[in-house]
């Protein structure tokens, strides 16, 4: 009902979560700190769930003729390490990192859209759930991560279906993330922080998000496409019914080549924070850093095709994709050569952060130089789907990526918890992995070049691939067990819990200007921005008179309450009904029922999303 | 061998180097591996032992290429190096506060992108040379099946299958069809991958340089024995090829007494809804022409030697030799499979 004064009826579907703590203040919470944070743990946990398809996979490759796994479970191992580190890993931990920090380094009290992020996370969750689900259900997805037609439509089992609908839940949890992170930047910066004062990790953000939202609908129509040649006898793929096998190919490297950007560019976000800190300097060639991360952005859209040089383009789409391929490694040069311009004249410090900053630095460089080689064709013809590939995307995306992120969890650990974790063990962290993945990855290129094909259950004796197979092996566990360093070094942190203070590295940008942890609404005072790293000049001197704080609620100097979005159970229901249709989908023609458990599904999210859209933002006080 | 030499030298580093140190080195130490080129006769190894003329090209590209990216590989990881030993924290260093300098970044970017260009013009002209058709080539027909490569040879009206044989010094044009998922055909040391995509007739030409045993496999994923689709090409010298050809265009000799039972199963039984034997009633080609299994070395997509105790073994369970083998399990009897041995054996 609608009170007199004619505002919109305050009495949503369910009565307001009020818990703050304890699992229901997990579970209703819009705060984008809480929900990165689940971000991350979630992440960190699928990493640990690939990370052991992985061990499994070395184990069966250790040796020639290996009977750990059979050919099914090969199959199956190898897809499910693909989709997690991909879409379960890499991409929530970056998506985690910028939740928790794209508000407080642009000095914002929330995201956007705080309800929506909250579906976000709660989509990602289910749609890995569901994804996983499929090894008790029949079998997993066993066509490959690039899912490739008309072999994916004509596997058996279910799988395939489960990677076409799994992706497609995840990829929900994307676009709602990455429409959310660009409102958020452009709309919710502090006074005075235009575009050319944003950190490098927030720019990188936002080129990310951007990827996002364009590239989710591509692979969202091949893998509708998908779904329907798999579940209802469509035939998009089928080339005997006039279908085209390319299509899918071209779809998804559409979607798939900015993919690797969307994973890479967060951590060379975080990279670009880190190496100025611990330098004391500020970053080298602001501008040529962010106009390199756009250009990558958009070059990024057109090389696709060089992931099918050997499918028959023809000599005119190959050399032009060629060209495109080559061209994308300036922009990637130019952001290498800042970096080390930015540690040029420092005055270093090595912790942690640091050492995987510069890890990351070190083997993004092979990464790059093989990636060239890629563009070669006549020679890629012979990389193409060998071990060097899974060496070059290894040291990009694991070397890259990975090493970015974990710099990035040691650097700002002591932000989230308000205690550092210990520095000792961190460092044994970052040799072993460093080790790990040369010894891992490093000998996938010899191996590569000496013929090993990828994706192959099994390979015979005498090929001069054992040793190298074997040493790779060893490398895999050194990975595995600094990740157990990484463990034991929270616990033991933990159980000490040495407090950080509000600045323990010393740093340049607003996050560190809050206290360890941020309070719920992050600043007390909305901060007046003049320089970019304004926290740096605060510290340590500003040519511009000091800085002018906004008081929380208005610009008047009139004190008010600060108003938080509320907890809402809405964004968690509404993610439920998502994987129930898709179970629908899957099942449809084994349950006679499938289309109530479809139309159940869909309803059960269209009634949330009522609920959500009923109840206000924030609750009456 | 490549693989003993690596483990000596390997074992031979102190392990107590510093970590930096023993990774630059180590990963110099693989460079010098990728030139060194040792004694390994890898069979794949396209790196090391180019013999067509496919393969050759692409290495002249990649030899330039590594040596460049070697270079830079060195500069700028060797700056990183300095930079971090120069301007380690000391007590009383003041890190410099400078921003940039638009000019070195300038010539930063224009350096890289020269080079780039280097490295594009003699690729993309040897796009074109391997793509264009070579005049009197030996044409082949490849069909891609999940798990093993049919071979037609359009000029001499046979088939056979897994192994291909061609003459040296004589270009081969193949024309790649796919009948299931797409495949991808693949002899390292002869010629780089070209997919075999369902609906597309792909082609390949490519010439051997050197008389030889090439070995090669399926390289795009396409199922449960992707592993197990491997393929070998002969190529030999243009009269031993003559006589290899002339010997393939036989139909199957009548069989001799012993194995005249064999014979009779494998044409009353299942056997003949899939495989052909020329000179005989079976002449399906679903499965591979078997006119002359016994004239190759291997069987089941170039995976299993073929002998008789792998025969046997094939006959009695495919699919549990060859995981998503097509072939189902007929349930044989051991007198059976002994009989279909000894027949398809002597189809020499």
């Amino acid at each position: 009902m609608a009170t007199a004064t004619g505002s919109l009826p305050r009495r949503g579907l369910l009565a307001r979560p009020t818990a703050k703590t304890g699992v229901w203040g997990w579970m209703t919470t819009v705060d984008h700190k809480k929900i990165g944070i689940m971000y991350c743990a979630t992440a960190l946990f699928f990493f640990g769930v690939g990370g052991l398809e992985a061990l499994a996979i070395r184990l069966q490759l250790a040796q020639p003729n290996g009977e750990v796994l059979t050919a099914s479970q090969y199959n199956q191992f190898f897809t499910m390490h693909g989709l997690t580190m991909i879409f379960l890993v890499v991409m929530p931990l970056g998506v985690g990192l910028m939740n928790y920090f794209i508000p407080l380094m642009i000095g914002a009290r929330d995201v956007a859209f705080p309800r929506l992020n909250a579906f976000s996370y709660w989509v990602f969750l289910v749609g890995g759930l569901f994804l996983y689900s499929s090894f008790f259900l029949g079998g997993a997805p066993d066509g490959g991560w690039f899912g490739y037609a008309p072999l994916s439509t004509s596997l058996p089992g279910h799988g395939m279906t489960f990677y076409s609908l799994g992706l497609q839940i995840l990829g929900v949890a994307s676009l709602a993330g990455a429409v959310n992170f660009i409102i958020t930047i452009i709309n919710m910066r502090a006074p005075g922080m235009t575009f050319f004062k944003l950190p490098v990790f927030i720019w990188m953000s936002m080129v990310t998000s951007f990827l996002l939202l364009f590239a989710m609908p591509v692979i969202a129509v091949a893998l509708f496409q998908l779904m329907f040649d798999r579940a209802f006898e469509a035939n998009f793929f089928n080339p005997a019914a006039g279908g085209e096998p390319l299509l899918w190919q071209h779809l998804f490297w559409l979607f798939g080549h900015p993919e690797v950007y969307i994973m890479i560019l967060p951590a060379m976000g975080i990279v670009s924070e880190i190496l100025p800190t611990f330098a004391r300097k500020p970053i080298f060639g602001y501008a040529a850093i962010v106009f390199a991360g756009a250009a990558i952005g958009i070059m990024g859209w057109g090389v696709w095709a060089h992931h099918m040089f050997a499918v028959g383009l023809g000599p005119v789409a190959n050399s032009v994709f060629a060209a495109t391929t080559m061209f994308i490694a300036v922009p990637t040069g130019v952001k290498i050569f800042n970096w080390l311009g930015t540690l040029w004249g420092g005055d270093i410090r090595f912790k942690t952060p640091l050492l995987f900053s510069v890890g990351f630095v070190a083997l993004f460089i092979i990464g790059g130089l093989s990636g060239v080689s890629h563009a070669i064709v006549p020679h890629d013809a012979q990389q193409t789907d060998t071990y060097y590939i899974v060496a070059h995307f290894h040291y990009v995306l694991f070397g890259g990526a990975i090493f970015g992120i974990f710099g990035g969890i040691y650097y700002w650990w002591p932000k989230v918890f308000g205690w550092t974790l210990g520095e000792g063990l961190g460092k044994l962290h970052f040799w072993l992995f460093f080790i790990g993945m040369n010894l891992t990855f490093g000998l996938m290129h010899i191996v590569g070049l000496q013929g090993q094909p990828r994706r192959t259950y099994t390979y015979p004796e005498g090929m001069g691939w054992d040793f190298l197979n074997f040493i790779e092996t060893i490398g895999a566990f050194t990975i595995a067990f600094s990740m157990v360093v990484f463990l034991v070094n929270i616990v033991i942190s933990k159980a000490k819990r040495e407090a950080a203070g509000d600045d323990p590295w010393d740093a340049r940008t607003l996050e560190w200007a809050t206290s360890s942890p941020p309070p719920e609404h992050n600043f007390d005072t909305i901060p007046q921005v003049h320089e970019r790293d304004d926290f740096w000049y605060r510290k340590y001197g500003s040519p511009h008179e000091q800085p002018q704080p906004v008081i929380a609620g208005g610009a008047d100097g009139h004190e008010e309450h600060i108003h938080l979005p509320s907890p809402s159970y809405f964004p968690m229901f509404a993610s439920f009904g998502l994987p129930v249709a898709a179970y629908g989908v899957i099942f449809f023609s084994d349950w006679s029922f499938a289309p109530l458990v479809i139309g159940g599904g869909l309803l059960w999210t269209l009634l949330s999303l009522v609920g959500w859209v009923l109840e206000p933002g924030t609750a009456d006080e | 061998m490549r693989t003993y030499i690596f483990r000596l030298e390997f074992m031979r580093r102190p392990s107590n180097t510093r970590s930096r140190r023993f990774y630059v080195g180590a990963t110099l130490f693989a460079l010098v591996l990728l030139f060194a080129g040792c004694a390994n006769n890898g069979p794949q190894d396209f790196l090391n032992y180019q013999a067509g003329s496919n393969a050759e090209k692409a290495d002249n590209l990649w030899d330039v290429t590594i040596l460049i990216a070697a270079v830079i590989f060195v500069v700028v990881e060797g700056l990183l190096v300095f930079a971090l030993v120069r301007f380690r924290h000391k007590p009383g260093r003041e890190a410099a506060q400078f921003h940039g300098n638009t000019k070195l970044e300038i010539v930063l970017t224009l350096v890289p992108a020269l080079i780039l260009i280097g490295l594009l013009i003699p690729s993309i002209k040897t796009i074109f040379d391997i793509a264009h058709k070579p005049e009197g080539a030996l044409e082949i027909t490849v069909t891609a099946r999940q798990f093993w490569w049919q071979y037609d040879y359009d000029d001499f009206d046979f088939a056979t299958a897994n192994e291909l044989h061609i003459p040296v010094g004589q270009p081969v044009h193949l024309t790649l069809k796919g009948a299931d998922v797409i495949h991808s055909y693949w002899i390292p040391r002869l010629s780089g991958t070209q997919d075999v995509v369902p609906g597309h007739n792909n082609e390949l030409n490519f010439t051997a340089l050197e008389p030889g045993r090439y070995m090669g496999q399926c390289k795009e994923f396409c199922g449960l024995s992707h592993a197990n689709m491997r393929l070998i090409v002969f190529a030999h010298p243009p009269a031993e090829f003559q006589t290899w050809v002339s010997e393939q265009q036989k139909p199957a000799a009548p069989p001799s007494a012993d194995v005249a039972e064999g014979q009779k199963l494998f044409l009353e039984g299942a056997c003949i809804n899939c495989h052909a034997i020329q000179g005989t009633d079976a002449a399906a080609t679903t499965a591979p022409d078997l006119t002359h299994l016994a004239s190759r070395e291997t069987f089941g997509g170039a995976t299993f030697e073929l002998n008789e105790a792998n025969l046997a073994e094939w006959l009695a369970d495919p699919p549990a030799m060859k995981p998503g083998s097509l072939m189902p399990d007929y349930g044989l009897s051991q007198d059976e499979i002994t009989k279909l041995v000894d027949y398809l054996m002597s189809l020499d």
